[in-house]
């Protein structure tokens, strides 16, 4: 299977029947996965508005990603656990963060200090793959403890060349556990596409695993839903991992930092922007007659309402105590740490002494 | 086509990045055997843009754009050095050359030394390290001592933008494995270079770049600007501070170091890393045991703490900038 992969919605926004995989989801349900969109989509916005305004260090973009990460998500019961790299804002949200979170690691307050337990989303992951072993480990934990509950581990393209992925994938065959291995297949890893990554369609090497592999129309939502629903299903059945690949594309630059003109064609980019995942849903909803304009203008005020929440939050963000340093590093008193939390308020207090 | 450099006719002021372009610019003009390896150093130039241009005029055959992995790069390197080739490979930051340290520490470090002397890595591990960029998680870290710690690597980190130029030769020209550490919050600054052949300075050696009597500190890299100015302030109080610049973590030239002390009779040791098991502890211990009877106080250390380089916001904080250094040498020259 290459192509697109499997898909549910047209970029016309027509449905296509698929034999293995289809979904049948009330107006309400399609309506709340274009609001979950669309919302991710203005937040990200703003997100590139906070950096370039300084008000953040970096932020790196999901536009263009959304229906991959909506739809997988809206795929996890409650109970299911996620473990993101860094692009998964729209994920992050899906299971009820707090916004200001995840604007605290790209402002520089924390390090993304979130409770991982709290909303079953596990830290962000700069390290390229790390946390796909993580998501494996704690699939074995789930299965051992007998629960129903799977993971879902997100990853890029790029990320499959760096072997912490591969060992991931073969542990998670070997033991059989619980695991969705979910690919974001964005087509660049900065400045490389994926000729640089891999000679095979990255879906492909699941087989090789000696677990199935399925690409999907990453802008898509409704096939992202279906094919992360059924990927877990197998997962709860105790039937092992699952590789989804969905492609789609990064259509900004990598971070606020990189500069995309360097190395790849405005056009390419254009050729992306006309199988947009919101446009297409918004042309499915409007020809099934399941909204209106009201329905597009209502999403756009709560986008501008949380847009304001998130910049006002930003702006009133408290800055790091300086004991913040020391305070967490170990969970049991050590010495070291301890001394030089002690010097260094004898130092500060001589500080602030002398002016 | 291949890529050409001009002697220039004398010293040019440029950029640490510009240096460092330069120095691989030549490796690749002079030996058809230098190859350079990393992510994103083709088209993109390098996040920094150390690699700017080079693979347009020497190929993607010798300016090799990499799969994602540290590993297999480090690796891949190893292999090529085997088959007669120089790689030169980047690490895109600090954080991320943990994924190479298995193939650093086991494989490249040992088959000198394992082989007898018949095998030969002449392969450079450069990596853009250090803090004070505002960056997010694991793109300020100072990682010198994991790798000074292992024997069969070489380790050096410039301070200028000469120094950049003139050291990335040397490491070159080494046959020896080098980690050569890019102090990148100093990528920007300008300095004088003077890239003609007759002004290279050879293997790398320590430089006194302050001379002073009332007490030396010891810098590398990142840390030898920071202590310029503590040395400016200090002279301001009356203070006259020696600062000399390392160039080279291992091995480490203690015999300008001990020269120095034996005048001074006072010792501050500054960088980034973690002061605990740092650059620093080695230095006082060495310099303790030549030349105790020479030293007036005890020799001190400031640097980083014991702590995960913090979120940007505190980095001002841990980071040992000009009062922190200020502090270790007044309470040096109070003992
Ligand atoms: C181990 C490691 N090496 C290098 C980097 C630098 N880096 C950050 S993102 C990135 C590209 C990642 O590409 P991909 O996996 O496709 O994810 P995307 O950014 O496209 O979402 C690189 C090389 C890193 N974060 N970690
Ligand atoms: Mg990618």
């Amino acid at each position: 299977m290459t192509g697109d992969g499997v898909r549910l919605l047209a970029p016309d926004g027509t449905r296509v029947p698929h034999p293995e995989h289809s979904i049948d989801l009330s107006p309400e349900e399609l309506r709340s996965l274009y609001r979950d969109m669309a919302l991710a989509r203005r937040f990200d916005a703003e997100g590139v508005t906070l950096q370039r305004q300084g008000e953040l260090g970096l932020w790196p973009s999901l536009l263009g990603q959304e229906a991959a990460q909506v739809g997988s998500v809206r795929a996890l019961r409650d109970d299911d656990h996620a473990f993101p790299s860094y692009r998964e804002h729209a994920v992050a949200l899906g299971r009820g963060m707090d916004p200001l979170a995840l604007l605290r690691l790209f402002r520089g307050v924390d390090h993304g200090d979130w409770d991982p337990a709290e909303h079953r989303f596990h830290l962000y992951t700069l390290v390229i793959g790390s946390q796909t072993l993580h998501a494996t480990g704690y699939a074995l934990g789930l299965a051992k403890d007998g629960s129903e509950s799977a993971v879902v581990a997100y990853f890029g393209d790029g990320a499959t060349a760096q072997g912490d992925v591969s060992e991931a994938f073969n542990f998670a065959a070997v033991y059989g556990a619980p695991v969705v291995f979910f690919c974001q297949n964005n087509q660049w890893a900065i400045s490389e596409s994926n000729e640089r990554q891999t000679r095979v369609p990255l879906h492909q090497r699941a087989r090789g695993f000696g677990f199935p592999g399925v690409r999907v129309d990453g802008n898509d939502v409704l096939a992202c839903l279906a094919v992360t629903r059924w990927a877990l299903e197998r997962a709860r059945r105790g039937e092992g991992p699952t590789l989804i690949e969905a492609f789609t594309y990064r259509m900004g630059a990598h971070t606020t930092s990189d500069d995309p003109s360097r190395y790849r064609d405005a056009a390419e980019v254009e050729s992306w922007r006309a199988k947009d995942p919101l446009l297409r849903l918004e042309r499915l909803l409007r020809a099934e007659g399941a909204s209106d304009d009201a329905f597009f203008a209502a999403t756009e005020a709560a986008g501008e309402e949380l847009a304001a929440r998130v910049r006002e939050g930003v702006r009133s963000m408290a800055a790091p105590g300086v004991h913040e340093l020391f305070d967490h590093v170990y969970a049991e008193p050590h010495a070291l740490v301890d001394e030089e939390r002690a010097a260094f308020d004898v130092y500060r207090a001589a500080f602030v002494q002398e002016g | 086509m291949t890529g050409t450099t001009s002697t220039p006719a004398g010293p040019e002021r440029t950029t640490l990045v510009a240096a460092l372009n330069a120095a691989l610019r030549a490796a690749l003009a002079e030996d058809p055997r230098t190859l350079l390896m990393g992510e994103d150093i083709g088209r993109l130039g390098g996040v920094f843009r150390v690699t700017d241009g080079l693979q347009k005029d020497f190929g993607e055959g010798r300016v090799m754009d990499t799969p994602l992995a540290e590993s297999g790069i480090v690796g891949t390197a190893i292999g090529l050095a085997l088959s007669g080739y120089r790689p030169v490979v980047e690490i895109q930051f600090d954080g991320f050359v943990f994924p190479a340290y298995d193939q650093i520490v086991t494989q490249l470090a040992k088959m000198h030394a394992r082989s007898r002397g018949k095998v030969r890595l002449p392969v450079v591990i450069r990596i853009p390290y250090g803090g004070g960029i505002g960056a997010v998680e694991h793109h300020s870290e100072s990682p010198e001592a994991l790798f000074a710690h292992v024997a069969g690597l070489r380790v050096m980190s410039p301070a200028t933008p000469s120094d950049a130029y003139w050291m990335l030769r040397e490491a070159i020209r080494s046959d020896d494995p080098v980690v050569f550490l890019e102090p990148k919050r100093r990528y920007y600054e300008k300095g004088e270079v003077d890239r003609r052949p007759a002004a290279r300075p050879g293997p790398p050696r320590a430089r006194v770049v302050r001379e002073g009597t009332d007490l030396t500190l010891v810098a590398y890299g990142p840390m030898v600007a920071t202590c310029l100015n503590a040395a400016a302030v200090a002279a301001e109080e009356g203070h006259e501070l020696e600062v000399i610049d390392l160039r080279s973590i291992s091995p480490i030239d203690f015999d300008a170091v001990d020269r120095s002390v034996r005048r001074t009779g006072r010792l501050v040791v500054a960088h980034e890393a973690p002061v605990f098991f740092g650059a620093g502890a080695e230095i006082a211990a060495r310099i303790t045991e030549r030349c105790f009877y020479h030293l007036e106080a005890p020799v001190l250390r400031v640097g980083g703490f014991h702590t995960p380089y913090p979120p940007s916001r505190l980095e001002d904080e841990y980071l040992p900038g000009l009062d922190r250094v200020l502090d270790a040498v007044d309470r040096a020259l109070a003992a």
